[in-house]
């Protein structure tokens, strides 16, 4: 007893002596627990915020950052049906909206708090580059607002449900995955570095996802329609939710019911979200185009998908059209999810469908049209909420997801905050906790991930201290892409068989149980 | 326990590097002038010869701090010079603040916190393995010494960590080690010279004792051992003859009884005695003189401050601490005891930041760290540790003063509390633990037992909530009840207010002193 005791101990999220290291971070409950890794988390983001953002004293496009400002700028300024209109007060070439409605909401509220503190940061025309002490501390704090209020509570929200659902499973565990979720290299350095709202709409994902495990469907639709409102990326997950969703519907009693409800849920909040635009076709298409923006190109920079990876060999932006890539692409995309959705449609889970997320969001990141790097932060949703599961997983996607944006990140300027997240990652993942047995266990061809651990070590090296020949100045990028591309497709392999070898039925019986 | 104090070693380093992250993070945080003061040091003691460092006036920032320290950055220019030569060039570096000099600066500051590591680890390694592990969070988790050392720019983990070696040397009962590292320690900064006194009549008591011959061999022995120390410091300014100059530069007493900003000390009360007094005879009709120094405008000069008490010289303050120290003194003459060691050495430094002359708000480090080490020992401690880190690390949040910082000292702060609460709590939570170990403090044990956890008291939660209520006065309420009237009124209350907890921290830290048992 004195002995358990004495482990309580510590600091932030986990650790330290033999038998029940967390104790001290757990005892007093989950909200405890998480309130303790939450601010941690807080102040690691606003650590973050500190660094410079993408396109700094950069003209004359600058970044990111511009962009969000931008769009806060012509929010407040312009009456709701200009926003996406090209016009004398509006030029859409210069970083014009392109995310849906509800993303144009929020610059509107966020461009309000400006305003009140600071109105030159986001007067008409007049604050075009604007870069100031205060207007990029204000910024920074729109977007740490942001994930407090929505990613941080979608989190509880998911935690609570998920571990409702599994009673046996260990305080501490809950509280490092906690950590796990709160404290994602990638989304911090993306969001708090780099300069995004991601943590919104992975938050109404999160939101979204928990709603499903806790058999609120309705919610679950209404969240994850606003996802889809704030940044279209999220479409990324459509097939899991719709299959899930669909599988579930199909074995009640009443199919066509259900699902139609749900489909006025969605069909609900899109035409709230939609309204100002809704009044005519014409302003409706006009929206619309601006949210896909096909012209940009199958693929941008370097990403690490199957478009950019395969173009050293085969020049898909000369062989075919943009209308056939369009179409290329969406068939690969869908052809690779279908084997997750089919599994879900025949066995809808739980555990299934946080698999199918994983799935769905692979096949959009390797096969969809117009992929960023920054879109390896929805695989990597699905893989945090895994973590527990696939802490292997979870540890390899993140070390490859990190390192495919590592050429990003040079560029603005975040390589130390890279490197100290990524070293907090490690840390926090290999905390010295009673998880000895999990690692293990998965720490299966070892020789195989020590070489390319020690690669990727290498080229990081490489990167930062060497210049590329002349005649391939995108050569160390172009193996970088190679590198990360490989990871991807082998977890990605790794995920669809680990769905589809599920056992069904335990599953589904939980399922019944809960309904 | 051997067994056990091996397994959990790599859990300091895991804490260790966790800590070192955040400060990875904070790099391009705000700093203050000390960065500037520290890299001209490096560039004086990297540019002239030995004999002009103390003398140097390049810059106003000169060269302060004991000779150990000139070495210390002696040694960091050679290292500052291969990284960038214009970081340790005497003129052209001045206010040099490129990335460069930024990183490799703060770097040095986070390395040089492993002299703390191994002093805490050198102080608890014979505790059991739950303790240990307590302590190491609290102290390498204090919010103080990030915002002090990582924000603000300062060596105080470093120099921290030889009091640490020192006093894990005297607790095991080596006192000539502990004496040598004490020495080692003033001869980097000569503020740690206020437990001198503790460390002098401990170790005169429980050293040099044993009979005459051995006793006065013993003496001898120790004598050799702290001259010696200081003969490697000061000797080579002595052969310089510059011996003059540094103790000049060491001890400028040119400047005020207190600092810009007020650091919460039992002076603060004294200032507003005085005012409240001048106040109160003017309203009845009696001439008071004005004073010509205003204690809000920063220095003070020869002139004095006060219109009706009497004038403070630092023999006085000097006085008052000797005075203040004195209980301490007399129990450790009676009775050396090793245990309580470092609750004397941090009674020393509570006195010296309470009655001394031109104290900074940064040197309730002093004695807030040591005091974490013995946090855990039961409930009373642990409370009274509550709540003075609480206090003294607010009482730091004017020295970053810039919007920017804002939400890092208060998460820092936040979070600090909140793993106080879960730590402190999760340790007492059986009635029968808090009671074993709190053999003095019954009362609190019991207390604790009934409610079964660990509480804080009423007068204190009510304290700490006012903390919220000054703060919240400061950045909101102040500008709209006065907008730009009275500008120094939120700084002053915070000093007022922190004094305060400070001074009950003392009382609390002496009765302690007095009562603890004569074995």
């Amino acid at each position: 007893m004195e002995k358990r005791r004495g482990r309580k101990v510590m600091k932030d999220k986990e650790e330290s002596v033999d038998d029940d290291p967390w104790r001290w971070l757990v005892h007093k409950g989950i909200v405890a627990s998480f309130l303790c890794i939450a601010v941690f988390a807080l102040l690691v983001r606003a650590a973050v915020s500190l660094h410079p953002y993408s396109g700094a004293g950069n003209p004359p496009k600058y970044g990111d950052f511009e962009a969000q400002r931008h769009w806060m700028e012509i929010t407040i300024n312009l009456p709701v049906k200009e926003w996406y209109r090209n016009s004398t007060t509006n030029d859409l070439s210069y970083w014009g909206l392109d995310y849906p409605p509800l993303t144009a909401y929020q610059s509107y509220i966020h461009g309000l708090f400006l305003r009140f503190f600071h109105p030159e940061s986001v007067s008409l025309f007049t604050s075009r580059g604007h870069e100031s002490y205060f207007g990029k501390l204000l910024m920074r704090w729109t977007v740490l607002s942001s994930d407090a209020l929505m990613f941080f509570p979608a989190v509880f929200y998911f935690v609570i449900v998920y571990y409702a659902s599994r009673p046996h499973g260990q305080k501490t565990d809950i509280a490092w995955h906690i950590a796990i979720m709160l404290l994602n290299p990638c989304l911090m350095l993306i969001d708090h570095g780099h300069f995004q709202y991601n943590c919104i709409s992975l938050g109404l994902t999160v939101g979204a996802v928990a709603a499903v495990l806790s058999n609120k469907e309705l919610v679950a639709c209404f969240l994850f329609s606003l996802a889809l409102n704030h940044k279209q990326m999220s479409a990324y997950f459509a097939p899991a939710f719709f299959s899930h969703l669909f599988g579930k519907c199909i074995r009640r009693q009443n199919p066509l019911l259900e699902v139609s409800k749900l489909g006025l849920v969605v069909l609900g909040t899109f035409v709230l979200v939609w309204w100002p635009y809704l009044h005519s076709m014409e302003a409706f298409l006009g929206v619309l185009s601006r949210l896909a923006p096909f012209e940009r190109g199958i693929y941008e920079d370097y990403v690490a998908n199957f478009w950019c990876t395969t173009s050293v060999l085969i020049k898909w932006k000369r062989m075919f059209t943009t209308q056939s890539l369009k179409l290329l692409s969406l068939g690969a995309t869908v052809s690779t999810c279908l084997p997750s959705m089919v599994q879900q449609i025949r066995a809808p889970s739980n555990q299934g469908f946080l698999y199918g997320l994983l799935n769905s969001a692979f096949s959009f990141y390797i096969f969809s049209f117009q992929v960023h790097e920054k879109s390896i932060l929805l695989p990597l949703l699905p893989a945090s909420l895994l973590a527990l599961e696939e802490p292997f997983l979870l540890k390899w996607i993140t070390f490859y997801a990190l390192f495919s944006m590592f050429p990003l990140l040079c560029r603005d300027e975040l390589i130390l905050p890279y490197f100290a997240l990524s070293a907090l990652f490690i840390l926090i993942y290999h905390g010295p906790s009673g998880r000895q047995d999990r690692r293990k266990r998965l720490s299966f061809n070892s020789v195989v991930t020590t070489l390319l651990v020690l690669c990727s070590v290498l080229l990081h090296i490489v990167y930062i201290t060497m210049q590329p020949p002349n005649r391939y100045p995108f050569l160390f990028e172009a193996v970088i892409m190679f590198l990360c591309f490989s990871q991807f497709v082998v977890l990605c392999f790794y995920s669809n068989a680990k769905q589809w070898s599920l056992k069904r039925t335990i599953f589904m019986d939980k399922e019944k149980k809960l309904l | 326990m051997g067994l056990q104090g091996a397994t959990s070693t790599p859990h300091l380093l895991w804490f260790f590097g966790i800590a070192t992250c955040v400060k990875l993070l904070l790099i391009p945080s705000y700093h203050s002038t000390d960065f500037e003061v520290h890299r001209n040091w490096l560039a004086l003691t990297h540019s002239l010869p030995l004999s002009q460092w103390y003398s140097d006036e390049t810059s106003p920032w000169t060269l302060d701090y004991p000779p150990f320290f000139a070495y210390f950055e002696f040694f960091l220019s050679i290292f500052a010079n291969l990284i960038d030569p214009q970081i340790v060039h005497l003129k052209k570096g001045l206010n040099y603040s490129s990335n460069t000099v930024v990183s490799f600066q703060r770097i040095t500051v986070i390395l040089s916190d492993l002299c703390m590591l191994y002093g805490v680890y050198r102080l608890t390694k014979d505790l059991d393995s739950k303790r240990r592990t307590l302590i190491w969070v609290l102290v390498v988790w204090s919010p103080m010494l990030m915002i002090v050392d990582h924000v603000h720019f300062q060596y105080n983990g470093f120099l921290l960590g030889f009091l640490f070696i020192s006093l894990s040397y005297l607790e095991e009962g080596r006192d000539l080690m502990g004496g040598l590292f004490f020495a080692v320690l003033l001869c980097f900064k000569h503020l740690f010279a206020v437990a001198a006194p503790v460390y002098f009549v401990y170790l005169l008591r429980h050293y040099c004792c044993g009979g005459l011959v051995r006793g006065l061999r013993r003496l001898l022995a120790m004598g050799a051992v702290v001259t010696a120390v200081f003969a490697v410091a000061y000797a080579p300014f002595v052969y310089h003859g510059q011996i003059q100059q540094v103790l000049r530069r060491m001890f400028p007493f040119g400047r005020g009884l207190c600092h810009a900003y007020w650091a919460p000390n039992f002076w603060v009360f004294y200032i507003i005695l005085d005012k409240l007094l001048a106040f109160f005879l003017r309203k009845f009709g009696f001439a008071t003189p004005t004073p010509e120094a205003s204690f809000t405008g920063g220095l003070v000069g020869d002139s004095s401050p006060f219109s009706i008490l009497p004038q403070i010289t630092p023999v006085t303050t000097f006085m008052i601490v000797l005075l203040a120290l004195s209980p301490c003194l007399i129990k450790a003459w009676r009775e050396p005891q090793p245990g309580m060691v470092t609750r004397w050495v941090a009674y020393a430094y509570t006195c010296g930041f309470l009655f001394g002359w031109h104290v900074h708000e940064k040197a309730s480090l002093h004695f807030v760290i040591p005091l974490a080490t013995i946090a855990v020992q039961n409930m009373d401690s642990a409370r009274h540790y509550y709540l003075l880190s609480i206090v003294s690390c607010y009482s730091l949040f004017p020295l970053l003063f810039e919007v920017r910082e804002y939400p890092i000292k208060v998460l820092l702060l936040l979070l600090y509390s909140i793993i106080m609460w879960l730590v402190f709590s999760a340790k007492f939570t059986d009635g029968e633990e808090a009671k074993a170990t709190a053999p003095i403090k019954k009362e609190a044990g019991h207390v604790a037992a009934k409610k079964g956890g660990f509480l804080i008291r009423g007068i204190e939660k009510s304290y700490l909530v006012g903390l919220l209520v000054v703060e919240i006065w400061g950045q909101l309420l102040h500008s709209i009840f006065f907008g730009e009237r009275l500008p120094f009124v939120p700084l002053m209350l915070i000093s007022i207010y922190c004094g305060l907890g400070i001074v009950y921290s003392w009382i609390w830290q002496l009765r302690w002193i007095i009562r603890s048992p004569e074995s």
